[in-house]
């Protein structure tokens, strides 16, 4: 394979990778969850 | 070696202790080196006239120590002690945390010795020779375990956000100085880089901009995301976007390090590829910034009597205002200016002194009290001088810098009408006066403030005694 392909996979493999990212964190049923995280500081007092 | 029930029950907070009063004894000579180089550039004659303390020695000595020594001490105390804190165990492997305590010290040591005698690698925040090289990896490594052994080993289901910077920064510094540092011994204290030319100036420029992107940038929002919560007594503003914004931090800073050679023999696509991640990394910047003075909606009134809070976020406004002003003079026609000037140099200051500095010394004036067994510092009046020396420090800093960074680039760049150049470089040099007496008045009034803070850290320290922080127990866990 021509290594300027692989690039190309790579960088838009990348992109869809962080634009899956972005949709996963804004899913309404991960708010729970991160209600739970964000909260974690607060468990210790 | 005997461990006792309590001991498995309670936060390891000795080696949090030790670096954190490290890191404010640091921080007074580091920025006491500062405002000595920073006066021999008003008064040439400060230098001496010995080798050992020339401005070309002294001034890799003062990033070294506060970079490596003060912001290090910083994010290795900060990162023990919320790691430890949102994953409810303890320390992973206390012997080995104890040993990047003392081999941390041991390399700033071999630094403060080795740089004013003239040891360098000449690679800008990497200049320590090889042996010192070797023993930074070997105490990284055991940091690395220490750190993602501890969440590991975690009582609880998700890793905080925090530990994602915090991670992020550790495997990141690791890359980033083990393929800079690759180096030929030529004989104890000397070597040569393992690159060449334009490749060796790249490899050089991707690690100093990712030692700003991961070492200053993503361990410090570590800090921010544990302690600006803390602080105002309210969760982060949005996990959501504390997600989003660390993977484009992730994805974008590897490839803005080009934007230090513009204009080189870097080959011109690489320079156009660092101006335009440069230019996207307003983006997740801004994010952070946004996500921390956002978690304040609401609080905004404890701004008004909680100088600690109000530390954290002027370093917030600090790091929004220095990271608009990066992609900026990252654009090449804005670079043609700026480059080699002043205007660069006021500002990594506006980044290391505002956002850097402020949110540590915040982070400390937080843990040193609970770590003591004291309700609060020892004096909180003396908080509130430490924040208005500090900030009227770096306010006077970065204007004289940006106006006489301003001007000389203007200098530079002027032609009469035949085409010679206006300027000699010596009548810029000579213009610039007035501006660096300026920038060494902001830089006393910032170490002074620095001092406050030692003394009072001293007092709470001496006056209290190592506390015992308890692990909450697994009934307690949601």
């Amino acid at each position: 394979m021509d290594i300027n392909t692989l690039r190309i996979l790579a960088t838009v493999a990348s992109f869809v990778v962080f634009v899956s990212i972005i949709i996963w964190a804004w899913k309404k049923r991960k708010t729970s969850d991160f209600k739970e995280a964000a909260n974690l500081p607060f468990t210790n007092d | 070696m005997q461990v006792s029930n309590s001991q498995l029950n309670t936060y390891n907070d000795g080696v949090v202790r030790q670096f954190s009063i490290m890191a404010v004894v640091w921080g007074v000579v580091g920025m006491l080196v500062g405002v000595i180089i920073a006066a021999q550039l008003v008064w040439p004659e400060l230098n001496l006239g010995l080798p050992w303390t020339s401005f070309g020695r002294l001034r890799p000595l003062h990033t070294n120590a506060v970079i490596f020594a003060f912001g290090g001490c910083t994010l290795f105390a900060t990162s023990y002690y919320v790691v430890q804190r949102t994953c409810h165990t303890t320390l992973f492997m206390p012997q080995l945390a104890k040993f990047t305590f003392w081999g941390w010290q041991a390399v700033i040591l071999a630094a403060a010795i080795s740089l004013p005698l003239g040891f360098t690698t000449g690679k800008e925040y990497a200049e320590l020779e090889w042996p010192i090289d070797i023993l930074i990896t070997l105490i990284w490594v055991a940091y690395a375990i220490v750190f993602f052994g501890t969440v590991g080993t975690r009582k609880v289901k998700h890793i905080y956000v925090a530990n994602w910077f915090f991670g992020a920064f550790i495997i990141t510094v690791a890359l980033l100085h083990i393929v800079n540092s690759a180096e030929m011994p030529a004989s104890f204290m000397k070597s040569y880089s393992a690159y060449a030319g334009a490749q060796d100036a790249m490899v050089q420029w991707w690690y100093g901009h990712n030692a700003v992107g991961f070492f200053l940038t993503a361990g410090f929002l570590g800090i921010m995301y544990y302690f600006v919560p803390k602080q105002a007594d309210r969760p982060v503003y949005s996990y959501s976007l504390s997600i989003v914004h660390f993977w484009a931090l992730i994805f974008t800073y590897m490839w803005a390090g080009p934007h230090h050679l513009h204009y080189t023999a870097l080959p011109d696509w690489t320079q156009s590829l660092g101006m335009v991640f440069s230019l996207v990394l307003l983006a997740p910047s801004w994010g952070g910034m946004i996500n921390g003075m956002m978690t304040l909606s609401g609080a905004w009134h404890k701004l008004r009597t909680d100088p600690i809070l109000r530390f954290m976020i002027v370093s917030l406004s600090f790091y929004g205002m220095s990271t608009f002003e990066g992609p900026m003079m990252a654009i090449k026609t804005v670079n043609s200016l700026s480059h080699y000037t002043d205007w660069t140099v006021g500002h990594v200051h506006s980044g290391a002194l505002g956002w850097v500095g402020l949110v540590s010394m915040g982070a400390i004036y937080y843990m040193i009290p609970r770590l003591f067994g004291q309700k609060q510092m020892h004096s909180i009046k003396a908080i509130e001088l430490h924040f208005w020396l500090a900030t009227i420090g770096i306010v006077l800093y970065i204007s004289a810098l940006w106006i006489s960074g301003v001007m000389e680039g203007l200098m530079w760049r002027a032609i009469n009408t035949d085409g010679t150049l206006t300027y000699t470089f010596v009548e810029s040099v000579k213009a610039k006066h007035p501006y660096y007496i300026i920038r060494l008045l902001g830089g006393l009034l910032y170490l002074s403030g620095m001092t406050i803070m030692l003394w009072n850290v001293i007092k709470t320290a001496t006056s209290g005694k190592a506390a015992v922080a308890a692990i909450p127990p697994v009934a307690a866990h949601a």
